[in-house]
């Protein structure tokens, strides 16, 4: 394929300029404003609004309220992509290499039940996880469960819909990465004596490290943030970080302490991706 | 045996998707439901009562007609400005590019909740906490359309051959008509489905919304709003339309595609 020549000149920031005014104005200035408001003085009155005084107190403060809620979000988060990582893989691994003709079927099959809103989506597994519902009499009926065990309601209901929920977000990039794979490198291996498990280890997982990384980041990120989830499945014993950040926003009207968790939680993901990426030798992604 | 073992991976995969399916069943199911007492999570009897009357509940279509509104305007504003930006990183060379290519990237990188409060934060800064409503949807949604957009369309251009058009250019196409005729009619499957990627996210966006709504209701803060109390099972009905109805456009543009290869 012959390379595209670029054109130098005026005309490509014309082209760009409305795209990146609206991201300039409507996302990074705005996150600007939200670093700024967390460093209000939270006891800024309604009457004369905030104040600014560098109130880095803020962030020792929120830590030491919003510690739970926020360990919480990480741990559902981290849970979820794994298991997302898990399911996808399967899925993505038999649409890439087993479904021959099948397979830009499979794809829109993937994506399909997402297009269904995401509120009823997950409103539909609370009917699914209810007491006395089938899924729990089965697990109760197998000892799973004990006599009144419920899946609604807890962590388990709350992973379990962070995992559905985030699932198309795994399964596609890893399709992408799958799907590139030169079938006779996988072949070479078996001719080298490789059983199919070192084959896979040594030859398919390598070659899709790509889609995994950026699967899995696809996958934490909104699950780390997303608060529906524990709002529908879990009790208010699953609160995370979300729940709070909003109703410190929209009930409790502390915009500095909303602020300052909202601003860490950012800093918190951000760090952990790049520890991530770093350490997958995936740097070139970013 | 050997049968079972060549096709394993295929029987996991293919019950991962039918494990996708599972709620849309439940919701198609719901949508038939009466539930009769007050339980609304649990089948009653069947009734077509729900599909006669899907506005019966109170707010349910005016906000499901404020959330296609919305959707709408965001993604027109976006995948214009989405393709636009496309065009100008794959097809320009400027100081800066790589700067844009990051700025770009970034909202996707950010959770929802960091988004949503941000622009609360400079709303309420700027002194237009009284004016939260459509408007501030609309540019909320815009803002996190635009990336989805751009990484859509530029991954369509930067696959692209520009050999149709050196051609076209060589049978003495202005470069005009080159856009008109070749360009664009290449690209435009990227752009539609970027549009329609835009029009699921802004349609189905929940976070961001909710924070910078002022009065305004969407279709998807009814749904949060009405959990508490039970949902109606006329939400089922949407949710089953907006199933049906969005399969019917990919395979309507899938079909479209392969005729057009065939042809």
């Amino acid at each position: 394929m012959s390379e595209t020549v670029r054109r130098k000149g005026r005309i490509g920031y014309l082209l760009l300029l409305p795209a990146a005014a609206w991201l300039l104005l409507f996302f990074v200035v705005p996150f600007y404003s939200l670093v700024a408001t967390s460093l209000f003085d939270p006891a800024g009155s309604d009457f004369r609004g905030y104040e600014m005084d560098y109130a880095f107190g803020n962030y020792v403060d929120v830590v030491r309220d919003y510690a739970g809620p926020l360990g919480r979000s990480l741990l559902y988060g981290a849970l979820a992509t794994m298991f997302c990582l898990v399911l996808g893989y399967v899925l993505a691994y038999a649409i890439a290499f087993k479904a021959g003709r099948w397979k830009n079927l499979l794809l829109v099959l993937v994506i399909a039940p997402f297009f269904t809103s995401f509120l009823v989506r997950t409103l539909s597994w609370k009917l699914i996880l209810a007491d006395d519902g089938f899924v729990v009499n089965t697990l109760q009926a197998l000892q799973v469960l004990g006599d009144d065990g419920r899946l609604l309601a807890t962590p388990v209901a709350v992973v379990a819909g962070l995992t559905y929920n985030f699932l198309p977000f795994m399964v596609l990039p890893l399709y992408a990465s799958l799907d590139k794979i030169d079938h006779r490198l996988i072949e070479a291996s078996g001719d080298l004596y490789a059983n199919p498990f070192v084959g896979f280890f040594k030859v398919t997982w390598p070659l899709s490290l790509p889609g995994v990384v950026s699967g899995t980041l696809l996958t934490f990120i909104p699950a780390v943030g997303d608060y529906i989830n524990a709002q529908f499945l879990g009790s208010t014993n699953e609160r995370v970080i979300g729940n709070v950040i909003q109703s410190q926003f929209t009930d409790a009207n502390n915009y500095p302490v909303a602020s300052a968790l909202s601003v860490l939680l950012m800093v918190l993901i951000l760090a952990m991706v790049l520890v991530y990426v770093r350490r997958a030798g995936t740097e070139e992604l970013l | 045996m050997r049968w079972l073992r060549e096709r394993l991976v295929l029987i996991l995969g293919l019950l991962v998707l039918v494990y996708t399916f599972v709620p849309i069943f439940v919701v198609v199911g719901m949508s038939f439901n009466n539930p009769g007492g007050r339980n609304v999570y649990q089948f009653g009897s069947f009734t077509l009562d729900n599909w006669k009357d899907p506005c019966g509940p109170d707010d349910l279509c005016s906000t499901l007609l404020t959330s296609i509104q919305i959707s709408l305007l965001a993604t027109l504003v976006a995948t214009v400005l989405g393709t636009l930006a496309a065009f100008a990183l794959v097809r320009h060379d400027f100081a800066g590019r790589s700067a844009s290519n990051l700025l770009i990237f970034l909202p996707m990188a950010a959770p929802e909740i960091v988004l949503g409060s941000s622009l609360l934060a400079l709303f309420v800064a700027s002194g237009f906490a009284g004016q939260l409503g459509f408007w501030t949807i609309l540019i909320a949604h815009v803002m996190f359309c635009l990336s989805f957009v751009v990484v859509t369309v530029r991954a369509r251009l930067a696959g692209m051959d520009d050999d149709l058009e050196q051609a076209a250019m060589d049978l003495y196409a202005t470069p005009v008509q080159t856009f008109r005729r070749v360009t664009f009619p290449l690209v435009l499957p990227g752009i539609l489905g970027a549009a329609l990627l835009s029009f699921s996210l802004s349609f189905d966006d929940f976070i961001v919304t909710n924070l910078n709504s002022g009065n305004t209701t969407t279709f998807p803060m009814y749904v949060y709003g009405q959990e508490r109390v039970g949902v109606p099972m006329q939400v089922n009905v949407v949710g089953t339309l907006m199933f049906v109805v969005s399969i019917a456009i990919v395979l309507g543009m899938e079909l479209r595609n392969r005729r057009r290869v065939a042809a």
